[in-house]
């Protein structure tokens, strides 16, 4: 194995909780035998902010939510040759798309800041304003799926996805045996 | 009954395997006694059918029909499992996720949700075709003992069916036309109808995702260990077969 070059990867959370990098710590002692196969360049884990070059697999936890993603999955969709929706955000939005559709709202995101920040019975905000500092990332009408910016080639289900699941699709990915799921893996919770 | 059913047993086939029906019964009445399962979702142990969703669709004789409506036929050939049919099924399915607001991590049904459960069993993980429709419905906790959250309702009318048929009440109806259809409850409100938590309607069986929520019993079983953690939907069917 060590004499074939190494696979790159990449790995972002966009609009997400972190949740699903957490669960590919959930790997556990299997992660040595998959770093045999790879070597980590821009992620959270290697806290590397830009592509030192291009990558083979760029896995997404996440939706979008704001310009910054959207930035940046365009630079993982450029600098990736496969790229993974890791978890339900990334696939359809997850908690984040709840202020997609707040109830009897025409527009949801103003009623999700107003109740946030200014109107809402627990607040203690003295500006009593919307966070609007021009250095922070301008908020999407609504949060989007990764698959509605860039393309995605492959999703991996789960809120978070088990460890199981990450695992055997990375290996199989890795060595060109992936044929989709076992049915039994694939869970949405 | 029995006796009589016996004599004007006929066979057909689904997928090639032979299935005794008797007169009256449907295709998927048949298929579930011989312990072959045709994916369902309006369709309810129990209740009358009404062959509205379409998942159960199958081929008989080169046609599309629904499963639980259409009846039996001597010497038809039946389609189930095709790749064509399972691609529609999924399909529909597909559409079923984008037409109402399914976030299954923060739904108390998640693990028992039958539209969860089968989007499993076809594999629905690819990457979405379709837009995400995102309406702004209702959420409805007039009740003392029931909630309605109805972003999640597929308008698959089981607890219509139930609460007309079973409980003899008609808490539930349909309103609207075509996209629009809606089950709406007869009231204001839900806190306006004669609705118990005891109602079969109501009873965790009849809705199939997690629009009808009994008040105070959530998360009793945790995440993980429910029921189609256990097992592919229609498992127990398939375990019939001989």
């Amino acid at each position: 194995m060590s004499e074939l070059p190494k696979a790159r990867i990449a790995t972002v959370s966009l609009a997400g909780c972190f949740g699903c990098h957490m669960a590919i710590l959930d790997i556990d002692e299997r992660l040595i035998d998959l770093m045999q196969l790879v070597d980590v360049d821009r992620s959270p884990l290697t806290d590397k902010k830009r592509f030192t070059t291009r990558c083979d697999i760029g896995i997404i936890e996440g939706g979008c939510c704001n310009e910054e993603n959207v930035h940046v999955l365009h630079d993982f969709r450029r600098n990736c040759d496969v790229l993974i929706a890791l978890g339900q955000c990334a696939i359809m939005g997850g908690l984040p798309a709840m202020r997609n559709a707040i109830m009897h709202s025409d527009a949801p995101l103003r009623e999700c800041l107003e109740e946030a920040y200014i109107t809402g019975k627990y607040i203690r905000n003295t500006t009593h304003n919307v966070p609007n500092d021009p250095a922070l990332p301008l908020l999407l009408d609504d949060v989007y799926p990764c698959s509605e910016v860039v393309e995605i080639d492959y999703q991996i289900p789960g809120c978070a996805p088990g460890g199981d699941i990450i695992f055997d699709t990375l290996s199989k990915l890795l060595t060109g045996k992936f044929r989709g799921f076992e049915r039994e893996m694939i869970k949405f919770d | 009954m029995s006796g009589t059913k016996k004599e004007t047993g006929f066979t057909f086939t689904i997928d090639g395997v032979e299935i005794t029906a008797y007169a009256g019964e449907t295709i998927m009445e048949a298929a579930d006694t011989a312990g072959v399962y045709i994916p369902r979702l309006c369709d309810h142990e129990g209740l009358r059918h009404q062959g509205s969703c379409r998942v159960c669709t199958v081929k008989a004789g080169g046609r599309s029909v629904a499963a639980c409506t259409q009846p039996a036929a001597p010497g038809q050939a039946v389609e189930n499992e095709s790749p064509h049919l399972t691609k529609m099924r999924r399909d529909l399915v597909e559409m079923l996720f984008h037409e109402g607001n399914h976030l299954c991590p923060i739904c108390e049904a998640s693990g028992n949700c039958e539209l969860q459960a089968m989007a499993y069993r076809l594999d629905m993980t690819e990457t979405t075709r379709f837009p995400y429709l995102e309406p702004c419905r209702a959420l409805d906790a007039s009740h003392p003992d029931i909630a309605l959250d109805t972003n999640r309702c597929i308008s698959c009318g089981r607890c219509i069916r139930a609460s007309e048929d079973v409980d003899g009440k008609g808490v539930f109806g349909y309103v609207g036309r075509g996209i629009h259809r809606r089950v709406a409850v007869n009231g204001e409100n839900l806190a306006d109808t004669d609705a118990q938590v005891t109602d079969h309607a109501i009873s965790s069986e009849v809705c199939p995702v997690g629009c009808i929520i009994r008040k105070r019993v959530g998360f009793v079983t945790p995440i993980g260990e429910r029921e189609f953690d256990k097992g592919l939907i229609g498992h127990e069917i398939e375990a019939r077969r001989k």
